[in-house]
């Protein structure tokens, strides 16, 4: 062995090539969307994906208990269009709080802020989440 | 769940704990770099807070 070189991670590795397949590699994506972690999970990078997977679903709970609002999809409000597509990237939790009709939000509320803050940064921190997974399955990280 | 600072602090919690486990591997290294932006977080907010208290909000 060449003094001072250390072997690769080897599961992770393997993983990673796999991935690095285009149709896996959407899959991942699609993935590591809907589920918060679950990319990193599927890399092998068990702790990482257990926080994501706890992390990401609780703040937009909070969010939701804070009397947060989803946004639609209407760009007549530049800002609103912008803050429906980062809350978007929660992935399963927008979908479900969509699903039960949550979010409609209380503009009174003392949270209202607060709230929608949880919300949006929840869906953005699930999309830096995903590029991170696309970067291991790339084998950059 | 009303209080100001409690939120700030959940929320600071939260964005730091994601932000240390993406950027650094090792947990020692997460801890830190977590705790670094957390108190970051607070100490900034504070701050910001007493800087703004004369302005006619």
């Amino acid at each position: 062995m060449i003094p001072g070189w250390m072997p690769p991670k080897t599961r992770t590795t393997e993983r990673a090539r796999v991935a690095a397949e285009p149709g896996a590699l959407v899959l991942l994506c699609v993935v590591a969307w809907l589920v918060p972690g679950a990319g990193h999970l599927w890399l092998g990078r068990m702790q990482k994906g257990v926080i994501f997977l706890c992390a990401i679903p609780l703040m937009f709970l909070i969010g939701l208990m804070l009397e947060g609002t989803i946004f639609p999809f209407q760009f007549a409000e530049p800002l609103a269009g912008l803050a429906a597509l980062a809350q978007f990237g929660a992935g399963l939790p927008w979908i479900f709080a969509r699903m039960l009709d949550a979010g409609k939000g209380t503009v009174t509320a003392v949270t209202w802020e607060y709230g929608n803050t949880f919300l949006i940064v929840a869906g953005m921190l699930n999309a830096l989440i995903v590029l991170d997974a696309f970067d291991i399955s790339m084998g950059r990280k | 769940m009303r209080d100001h600072f409690l939120l700030l602090a959940v929320f600071a919690f939260f964005v730091s704990l994601v932000f240390a486990v993406l950027m650094r591997d090792d947990p020692r290294a997460q801890l830190r770099l977590g705790a670094i932006m957390f108190l970051g977080f607070i100490t900034s907010a504070l701050v910001l807070g007493w800087l703004m208290y004369p302005l006619p909000i």
